[in-house]
């Protein structure tokens, strides 16, 4: 693979892990759900994701060229191999950490493929335009929920003002522009993530304050799965989801 | 979140013309029914259209009042359009 492909292949990666991670942690509420719609509701959100990942993961591995398709990138690597965000692979903990957690990833998500959409490449057109249409319903939703909380009963939007100021930094890193992002966007494949910031922030505080929680301060913030650095949690994560491919290689159903 | 309301559920298929009932749901408000019932009855593509209600806004006939309400028609089989012969000449009827 030349190098003009391995930084492609790893661009691809970033965002099609980004959807396969917040889809595993999604799916751990299957079946403990609040109530059965949402349930439901959280589980469609995951399939979605999951589509997506698959989606972006299989134009990886033709990208690399090496042979290894969606399901060997998504089972057969290890921990320092995934390049998603730290948010997302951030603890479920309670309903207020899941929605926040979800909230600040589709509302950067949607700008995201929003700006995707004008990539000079067709196979970053054609997923991003096919995720759109499903981010644009997420965001809909984990704002909702936000909202409902926030302006809620006064429990419910304790936890959710704790949830917002405890994610809070882990935002930074999806506005980071690497070697990667920089190449990328040269090359007119990505975008500038950095430009997506204050659309971010607009939306974000608008719920916010619609949902009478304060906006975070400014903080440190936390880096490092864009490179493969990760949070212990992520050993876990994949440990459940590669299993079944783990303990019976080439296993299919 | 047990004291959410019940709500019916009808949704227009893609080809059919009018909504069909199809189940109900609980939900704290309208806009969350809407978003609950694309969620747990349109998942495998099943619509074009919601219409939620309450169902305590239905008004529904006695079951006691079933032969009231529908003995009369019983004996007029004549309304029924299979009543009549057609005319093999009749088209598109």
């Amino acid at each position: 693979m030349s190098q003009n492909g391995a930084q492609f292949f790893e661009y691809v990666l970033r965002l099609g892990d980004n959807d396969l991670i917040l889809s595993q942690r999604l799916a751990e509420w299957c079946g403990h759900g609040p109530v059965l719609e949402e349930d439901l509701a959280q589980t469609n959100v995951a399939l979605d994701l999951l589509g997506q990942a698959q989606l972006w993961l299989e134009y990886a591995g033709k990208i690399e060229d090496k042979g290894r398709d969606a399901d060997q990138l998504a089972f057969l690597r290890d921990t320092h191999d995934f390049r998603n965000l730290l948010l997302v692979e951030q603890e479920n903990s309670d309903y207020a950490h899941t929605i926040a957690r979800q909230f600040y990833f589709d509302a950067w998500h949607f700008l995201l493929l929003q700006a995707l959409q004008s990539s000079s490449d067709q196979g970053v057109r054609e997923i991003s335009e096919k995720s759109l249409k499903e981010v644009r319903y997420h965001l809909d939703r984990s704002s909702g929920w936000v909202i409902r909380l926030g302006d809620g009963i006064e429990e419910s939007h304790a936890r959710m003002e704790r949830a917002i100021h405890a994610l809070w930094l882990f935002t930074g890193e999806m506005f980071e522009m690497d070697a990667v992002d920089i190449e990328m966007k040269e090359r007119q494949i990505g975008c500038d993530l950095r430009a997506l910031r204050d659309p971010w922030l607009n939306q974000v505080s608008k719920t916010l304050e619609e949902a009478t929680l304060k906006v975070p301060a400014d903080c440190w913030m936390q880096r490092g799965g864009k490179r493969g650095i990760h949070s212990e949690r992520l050993g876990y994560i994949l440990a459940e989801m590669q299993f079944l491919q783990r303990a019976y290689p080439g296993a299919q159903w | 979140m047990s004291d959410w309301p019940l709500w019916e559920v009808f949704i227009r298929s893609q080809h059919g013309l009018a909504h069909k009932h199809v189940g109900s749901l609980h939900a704290p408000d309208a806009e969350m029914a809407i978003r609950n019932a694309r969620d747990v009855y349109t998942r495998r593509n099943e619509g074009t259209s919601i219409w939620v209600v309450r169902s305590s806004e239905i008004t529904a006939s006695e079951p006691d009042q079933k032969d009231a309400l529908f003995e009369s028609p019983k004996g007029k089989i004549y309304r029924h359009p299979t009543f009549y012969p057609v005319p093999d000449e009749v088209k598109h009827l």
